[in-house]
């Protein structure tokens, strides 16, 4: 098993270079998403509309942080289930997110939109949002403010632990 | 002389229902912030027997989790959930000062706000949030004696869109009854993150069977059912999830399952209700005895 330290956002390489089971400390910005967002760039894409985040070589962080308590840049914010965003996510793919972070399994669709497109899944640990709030010096809304917790934020990350789920060859830590 | 109202009042306690607010108020605060102590020691455990890496990585960070968040006084979980209250209420209390309902959601809001937990409740059609994690989720038994009890289950959601609910025949009976929960632990897969707790609730009407399944959760881990059977049939549906081997997170491993607590409730001569309610890894609960 390998520990490494990568460096958002991602490059082709670096996302070549990863393999499930690789433990990873993320550093750097990340868009943070999850199913209203999700909802409204699926739709903007489908409807042939430039979404209203652009979405080429970024990393998405399925996440609904809670609110930052004083003095901090947020509150407890840890992964939700990624299988919610399965639906929506191979059109993401194709619009050039190259990265996502989350927890649980993903459908067969999203595995091979993954390869098609050069892309790898993160798990966080679910149920550590504590720790998580502890290694993110930054969070401001991006887009979307009307959704409140579930607005796209931009979340900057320094050395968040992460499980290379999947990788960009459909390789899987999940049975 | 005593009248009779002068004997009714004798016989009754007044409750402050200021007095409710305060404690259940306390008690959101930390129960959101506070890994269960028996929860904890289950996952040290588990992580000690842990023998795939990538598990056992899941279970150390979730016991690293749960310092974290004592320290910050911040919530195990972004999932604040959504809040259940099972109160008994002794027949002889009277509650003075307003509602309780309105009471228990107030002291919901006000915990919910000052903690900086998250407000993840809203309209099911609109999806336009309530703003204050209310309404709470209340069960109510009238109970004899003089005391009010109050528990605090905060119900995130990637556990409860795991729930199941199955109709069974009499003739299906109990092995297919045990069949369809592991069977629903297996499908829910990493998505309840686990090791989770398994409730289980057997027999009532539909609703019967859900509402004991989610009560079962509020046991303490290691405390098996004081009915044998249902202790044994606990035992054997701990031992049957774990060899599903989903383990810590869906990474594979030898804990999928902190404890299975299983109620009954007699129900009808036509039917075997079966219903499965999941609590996630972070065992979070608060209790309130007036």
């Amino acid at each position: 098993m390998r520990e490494l330290r990568i460096d958002l956002p991602l490059t082709e390489e670096a996302v070549r270079s990863l393999r499930a089971g690789d433990r990873v400390l993320l550093s750097g910005p990340v868009l943070t998403g999850r199913d209203a967002a999700h909802r409204r760039l699926f739709d903007a894409l489908a409807e042939g509309r430039e979404p209203a985040v652009p979405l080429k070589g970024e990393t998405v962080y399925y996440v609904g942080p809670c609110p930052a308590p004083p003095g901090r840049p947020v509150g407890s914010c840890g992964p939700t289930t990624s299988m919610r965003m399965d639906l929506l996510t191979p059109r993401l793919l194709q619009a050039g997110l190259r990265g996502m972070i989350g927890k649980g399994s993903r459908s067969p669709e999203v595995v091979e939109a993954m390869k098609q497109f050069g892309c790898v899944y993160f798990a966080a640990v679910g149920g550590a949002g504590a720790l998580y709030a502890s290694r993110v010096t930054s969070c401001s809304v991006l887009a979307f403010p009307d959704l409140g917790t579930e607005a796209v934020h931009r979340m900057i990350l320094k050395d968040f632990p992460v499980l290379v789920a999947v990788d960009c060859l459909g390789g899987s830590v999940y049975r | 002389m005593q009248t009779e109202i002068d004997i009714i009042f004798a016989m009754t306690r007044e409750i402050q229902l200021s007095d409710v607010l305060a404690a259940v108020k306390a008690g959101v605060k930390q129960a959101c912030c506070r890994l269960d102590p028996a929860a904890r020691a289950c996952l040290g455990a588990a992580a000690g027997r842990e023998q795939n890496p990538n598990a056992r990585w899941a279970l150390e960070t979730l016991l690293d989790n749960a310092e974290a968040a004592e320290r910050q006084g911040m919530p195990l979980c972004q999932d604040t959930g959504m809040a259940v209250f099972f109160v008994e209420l002794g027949q002889e209390v009277r509650l003075v000062g307003g509602s309780l309902t309105d009471t228990l959601d107030r002291a919901v809001e006000e915990a919910y706000r000052e903690g900086c937990f998250r407000m993840s409740v809203l309209d099911p059609l609109t999806r336009v949030n309530t703003g204050t994690n209310t309404p709470a989720v209340i069960h109510l038994d009238l109970v004899p004696g003089d005391r009010l009890r109050i528990r605090f289950l905060p119900k995130g959601f990637g556990s409860e869109n795991m729930s199941k609910l199955y109709m069974l025949t009499p003739a299906q009976g109990l092995p297919v009854a045990l069949d369809r929960v592991v069977e629903a632990v297996r499908e829910a897969g990493s998505n309840p993150c686990p090791p989770v707790v398994v409730g289980v609730g057997f027999g009532g009407t539909a609703e019967k069977a859900m509402e004991i399944a989610k009560r079962a959760l509020l046991r303490p881990l290691g405390s098996p059912n004081p009915d044998p059977q249902l202790a044994e049939i606990e035992a054997e549906l701990l031992r049957r999830i774990n060899e599903l081997g989903i383990g810590a997170q869906g990474f594979s491993g030898e804990t999928t399952a902190l404890g299975v607590h299983a109620e009954k409730f007699p129900t009808h001569i036509s039917a075997f209700p079966v219903a499965v309610n999941i609590q996630c890894n972070a065992v979070r609960t608060a209790e309130v005895i007036l």
